[in-house]
C-alpha cells in the first residue's frame, strides 16, 4: 500500500512542516466564507492519512504520516513560520556569538508536558543526548555532528557550543522534544522503538493530547487544554487511514472526511462542479518535492555535458506538467523552489528545441548517419534503459512522455518498471543504472551537500548519479559553515547557475500539493508553507459544528 | 482413525520445517533490505550510520542459516519476534490485532457463500437449462468477469453517495465513542455490509458452479435411479441420496479454504479503509519486514496442513469407501 506518488517522492521530510511547505499559496475559493467570524471552541476535524502511521516518538521514524501526527503532539525549540523563517517555539529567544560558534536558548516558563511535569533544559540536553546516542535508531542524528557540547546552564537557559561554524545550527533545533522523566531508560538503552510512549500514550508539549490510536484505522487526538500558546479551538482531530485515494474522494463527497490531499486529476477536473465548491475549499501550493531525470554520469555518453544539456532541451517541461500534473507542477530550474530565499531565477534556461538538442548531440560526435532516425557514434546506436519504480502513475507517464521526445532527436529509450525497493538495492545503490526517474524530498534549508558533494558517492550515500565538480564541492562546503545568511545567499546562487550549466540531472518540475478542507473550517490563511501551520487557530462556527467533542 | 491422524501429524513436521526454510530463504533473495526502507532515501538527509545500526539490530549481517537457526530457535518458543518495522513490536501482537476483523469478514462471508451456493447449485443442476439455470449462469459469468475493486466503487457511489444508506469505507463512524450501545453495534454492521456484499459476490459465482457440477454428476448415477425407483418422493432423493453425495467434493473445497481464512483480501481491504490480514501483509512485504511476513507464513502453513488433514479426515467420516480402504491399505 502507501505507494502511490509517494512512492516517487519516498518519504518527505518536513520536520516542524507539520506536512506542509510551499509557495504562492492560491486559494481558489477566497469566496467561500474565510471571512471574519469569532472563534470558539468545539467539534471535530477528521483528516484522511494515506498510509499508517509507523508510531509516535516522531524523531525514530522515517515516514510523513508519522510527522503528520507527531507535528501535533510535539513541539522543538524553534520551528519555520508561515513565510518560512525560523522563529522561536519552546525558545523565547537564542543568541549567537559573532564567530557562530556559541547558541544559547532562552527557553520558554509557562510549558508543561502532557503529563503537567514542566519542560526544562534537561529535556532539551536529553532530546540532544537521544539523538547523538549511537544506539539510536534515528536518521536525523547527523544534525547534531557539529555539536561539541550542550549544557543546561539554569532550567530555562540551554547553551550550545560548536566545533565550527554550522549553518543548519539552528534549523536542526526544531527536532521534537521528549520528555526525559518519561523515556531516559528507553533512550539510553537505544530502544525508543520499544518504548510504551511509542505506541500508545505518547507525551510531548504540543497543541494536542494523544487519545487512542487503531492500527491502520485512525488516530484520536484531542486539544490539550494547557497548552503555553493557548487551547487550540478545534476540540478532537480524528486521522482517518484510508488506503485508496478513489475511496478518500468518495469519503470526501459524501463529507465523510473534512481534509485530505487530492491527486491532480481529481482536483482538475472532478471537483469542479458547485456542490463539491460550496461544501471544500481547494488549497494549491508547491511542495517541498522536484521530480528528476537522473543519468550515471559514470557512463561515458553521459558524462559529456552536451549530451545532458541536449536532453534538457529536448524534453518540453511545460507540455510535461501539463500532460502529467495537468498543470499542477512548477518548472524547476534547479534543485530549490520558486519563491524561497535561496531560489535563484537568474540560471541558465533550457527551453524546449529539439533543432538545438540535436545540434548539441552532433557537437559530441552522435549523428544520424544511414538516417534511419537512430543517432549513432562510431557505430555504436543511441539507446539506454529508463529505470523507474512501481505503482507511480504519474513516473509512467513522465517516462513515456521523455521516452517520445527523445525519440524526437534520435535516441532510443526503453523503459523498465521495478518494484522500488528492489530498483534502489540492486540498481541505484550498485550504480547499476543508465537513467532512472527520481523525485528528492528537499528541506527548507538550502544545504544540499549530500547530494553534489563529490565525496558522497560510495554506495549508501546520495551523490547516486556520481556527480564530481570542484567548484560545487567549494560552493557547497562554504555554504554550510557560516550562519550569515547573505553570505550563505551568495553562495547557492552561484551553486545554482553552475548547476543549470553542468544539468547533472534534468530538473522537471516541483510538485503542487492540493489539499482541500471542508468550507466550514474557518481561519485558514494559505502561505508559502503551506496550510497546516496555524491549525491551532481553526475553528468552526458554532452553527455550522458538526460532531459532538469530547 | 488415530493412529492415521497421528502419524499424519507427525509427518507434517519436516513438511512445516521444508515450507519455512524455502520461505526464509526466498524472502532473503528478494532484492531490496529492511534497512533501505526506514532511512529515509528520497529525502537529503539521509544517513548511512542508522542503516548499519540496524542491521546489527535485526542480526541482517550474520551468515543466512544462522539468521534461520535464531529464527527457528526462538519459534519453537512460540517467540515470533517483533516487526522490523519502527514501531518494534512483537509479531503476535501485530497479527492478533488484524486477526478478528479478517476473520469476522471471512467467516460471515463464507457462511453467506455456503448458504447460497448449494441452494443454488441443486436448483440449477436439478433444473439444467431451464431459465433459473441460465440467469445463474450469466449471473456466474458475471461474477467473476467484474473486478473487486470496480464493483466496490460503484457500490460506494450508490449506497454511500448518492442515496447516502450506508457508510463508505471504515469500521466505524467517527461518532462512534458517543453513540448508544446498541447504536454502536448497528454503526459496526453498517460498514461490513459493502465488503462483505463485494467478497461474497465473487466467491459465490465460483462455489455454486462447484455445486452444480458435482450434483450434475450425482444425479446421472444408477442410486438415483434406483432411489427413484423405489418410489421416493424427488425431495428425498435429491435433498437425501443425491445431496449428501454431492457435498463430498465440496467438503475438499471448504477445506482448502480454511487458511484463506486469515489471509485477508488485499484489495477489498484498501479500498474499504478495513485494517485486517491482507494490509498487514502487503505492508509488510513492501517493507521487507520479515519477522511479520515468516510470522504470517507460519500460521498459514500450520492452518493449510491441519486443514487438509482435517478434509482428509472428514472425508473418511463421510465416506464409508474411503475408510474401507485405509484399513486394507494398512493391512
Amino acid at each position: 500500500m502507501r505507494r502511490d506518488v509517494l512512492r516517487l517522492a519516498g518519504l518527505l521530510l518536513l520536520i516542524a512542516l507539520a506536512g506542509c511547505g510551499g509557495e504562492a499559496d492560491s486559494p481558489l475559493d477566497t469566496a467561500a466564507g474565510q471571512g471574519a467570524a469569532k472563534p470558539v471552541y468545539g467539534d471535530t476535524y477528521i483528516e484522511a492519512l494515506q498510509g499508517n502511521i509507523s508510531g509516535l516518538i516522531p524523531n525514530v521514524l522515517t515516514d510523513g504520516p508519522s510527522f503528520e501526527v507527531a507535528g501535533m503532539l510535539y513541539n522543538g525549540l524553534v520551528k519555520y513560520d508561515k513565510d518560512l523563517n525560523l522563529v522561536g517555539e519552546l525558545a523565547e529567544s537564542w543568541q549567537y556569538s559573532r564567530d557562530c560558534l556559541d547558541l544559547t536558548f532562552k527557553l520558554r516558563r509557562n510549558v508543561q508536558w502532557h503529563d503537567h511535569t514542566p519542560f526544562t533544559a534537561a529535556d532539551v540536553v536529553f532530546t540532544y543526548d537521544t539523538m547523538v546516542n549511537p544506539k539510536t535508531p534515528t536518521a536525523y542524528g547527523g544534525d547534531f555532528k557539529a555539536v561539541e557540547s550542550v549544557d543546561a546552564v539554569d532550567p530555562y537557559t540551554v547553551h550550545v557550543r560548536y566545533k565550527h561554524p554550522n549553518a543548519k545550527a539552528l534549523q536542526s533545533w526544531s527536532i521534537w522534544m521528549l520528555p526525559k522523566h518519561l523515556l531516559e531508560s528507553y533512550a539510553r538503552e537505544g530502544k525508543l522503538r520499544e518504548a510504551p510512549q511509542n505506541r500508545s500514550d505518547p507525551v510531548g508539549t504540543g497543541p494536542y493530547k494523544f487519545k487512542e490510536w487503531k492500527a491502520g484505522e485512525k488516530v484520536v487526538l484531542v486539544a490539550n487544554p494547557d497548552y503555553f500558546d493557548g487551547r487550540p479551538y478545534i476540540s478532537r482531530i480524528v486521522y482517518r487511514i484510508i488506503p485508496s485515494s478513489a475511496t478518500t474522494f468518495l469519503e470526501l463527497k459524501a463529507k465523510g472526511v473534512d481534509g485530505a490531499k487530492l491527486t491532480a486529476l481529481q482536483f482538475k477536473r472532478q471537483t469542479e462542479y458547485p456542490a463539491f465548491r460550496k461544501a471544500y475549499n481547494k488549497y494549491q501550493y508547491a511542495a517541498n518535492v522536484y521530480v528528476y531525470l537522473g543519468m550515471n554520469l559514470r557512463d561515458a555518453r553521459f558524462a559529456d555535458r552536451r549530451v545532458r544539456q541536449a536532453f534538457a532541451h529536448a524534453i518540453n517541461k511545460r507540455e510535461l506538467i501539463e500532460g502529467v500534473r495537468l498543470g499542477l507542477a512548477r518548472e524547476a530550474t534547479g534543485p530549490y523552489k520558486p519563491g524561497t530565499w535561496q531560489y535563484n531565477p537568474n540560471v541558465h534556461q533550457y527551453p524546449y528545441d529539439p533543432g538545438k538538442a540535436r545540434a548539441l548531440l552532433a557537437e559530441a560526435g552522435w549523428n544520424d548517419k544511414n538516417a534511419d532516425g537512430i543517432l549513432t557514434r562510431n557505430g555504436v546506436p543511441f539507446k539506454f534503459d529508463l529505470l523507474l519504480a512501481q505503482g507511480s502513475d504519474e513516473g509512467r507517464k513522465v517516462a513515456e512522455i521523455i521516452q517520445a521526445s527523445l525519440k524526437d532527436i534520435g535516441v532510443q529509450v526503453e523503459i523498465r518498471v521495478i518494484e522500488w525497493a528492489a530498483l534502489l538495492k540492486e540498481y541505484i545503490k550498485k550504480r547499476n543504472f543508465e537513467a532512472v526517474i527520481l523525485a528528492w524530498g528537499i528541506t527548507p534549508d538550502p544545504d544540499q551537500y549530500d547530494i553534489w558533494h563529490s565525496s558522497k558517492t560510495s554506495p549508501d550515500e546520495l551523490n547516486r548519479i556520481g556527480y564530481a565538480n570542484p567548484e560545487v564541492d567549494e560552493l557547497l562546503e562554504k555554504g554550510r559553515s557560516t550562519c550569515v545568511e547573505a553570505d550563505r545567499k551568495k553562495y547557492y546562487d552561484r551553486l545554482q547557475e553552475v548547476l543549470a550549466d553542468d544539468q547533472p540531472i534534468v530538473f522537471l518540475y516541483f510538485r503542487d500539493g492540493l489539499p482541500v478542507v471542508s468550507s466550514r473550517i474557518r481561519g485558514i490563511v494559505p502561505s508559502p508553507i503551506g496550510i497546516n501551520y496555524n491549525f491551532n487557530e481553526w475553528f468552526v462556527p458554532l452553527n455550522l459544528h458538526r460532531y459532538t467533542a469530547g | 482413525m488415530l493412529g492415521y491422524a497421528l502419524r499424519r501429524l507427525i509427518l507434517a513436521i519436516p513438511l512445516l520445517v521444508g515450507i519455512t526454510f524455502v520461505s526464509f530463504l526466498v524472502i532473503h533473495l528478494a532484492p531490496g533490505e529492511p534497512t533501505d526502507m526506514q532511512s529515509d532515501e528520497s529525502s537529503t538527509r539521509s544517513d548511512a550510520k542508522v542503516r548499519q545500526l540496524l542491521v546489527e539490530t535485526y542480526g541482517l549481517d550474520k551468515p543466512l542459516h544462522v539468521q534461520y537457526w535464531n529464527w527457528v530457535k526462538r519459534l519453537v518458543r512460540l517467540d515470533f519476534g517483533r516487526s522490523f518495522s519502527p514501531d518494534a513490536r512483537p509479531v503476535l501482537q501485530k497479527i492478533a490485532e488484524r486477526l478478528p476483523i479478517t476473520l469476522l469478514l471471512n467467516i460471515v462471508e463464507l457462511a453467506i457463500i455456503v448458504m447460497l451456493a448449494i441452494p443454488i447449485g441443486v436448483l440449477s443442476a436439478t433444473r439444467q437449462y431451464s431459465t433459473f439455470d441460465k440467469i445463474t449462469t450469466v449471473f456466474v459469468f458475471v461474477g467473476f468477469a467484474t473486478p473487486d475493486f470496480w464493483l466496490a466503487l460503484m457500490l460506494m457511489i450508490l449506497f454511500g453517495v448518492q442515496l447516502g444508506w450506508l457508510p463508505i469505507s471504515g469500521l466505524r463512524s467517527p461518532t462512534w465513542e458517543y453513540l448508544a450501545f446498541w447504536r454502536q453495534q448497528w454503526d459496526f454492521v453498517g460498514h461490513l455490509v459493502l465488503p462483505i456484499l463485494v467478497a461474497t459476490f465473487g466467491g459465490l459465482a465460483g462455489f455454486s458452479r462447484y455445486m452444480r457440477q458435482s450434483m450434475l454428476e450425482v444425479v446421472r448415477q444408477d442410486y438415483i435411479q434406483s432411489a427413484r425407483a423405489k418410489g421416493l418422493s424427488e425431495g428425498v432423493v435429491i435433498g437425501k441420496h443425491a445431496l449428501r453425495n454431492a457435498l463430498l467434493p465440496i467438503v475438499t473445497v471448504l477445506g482448502l479454504s480454511l487458511p484463506g481464512l486469515i489471509g485477508g483480501s488485499v484489495i477489498v481491504e484498501s479500498i474499504f479503509a478495513i485494517p485486517g490480514m491482507g494490509q498487514l501483509m502487503v505492508q509488510a512485504v513492501f517493507e521487507r519486514d520479515y519477522p511479520v511476513i515468516m510470522g504470517n507464513l507460519v500460521i498459514v502453513a500450520t492452518l493449510t496442513l491441519v486443514a487438509n488433514l482435517i478434509a482428509d479426515l472428514t472425508y473418511s467420516l463421510v465416506d464409508p469407501r474411503i475408510r474401507v480402504a485405509a484399513r486394507r491399505g494398512r493391512r
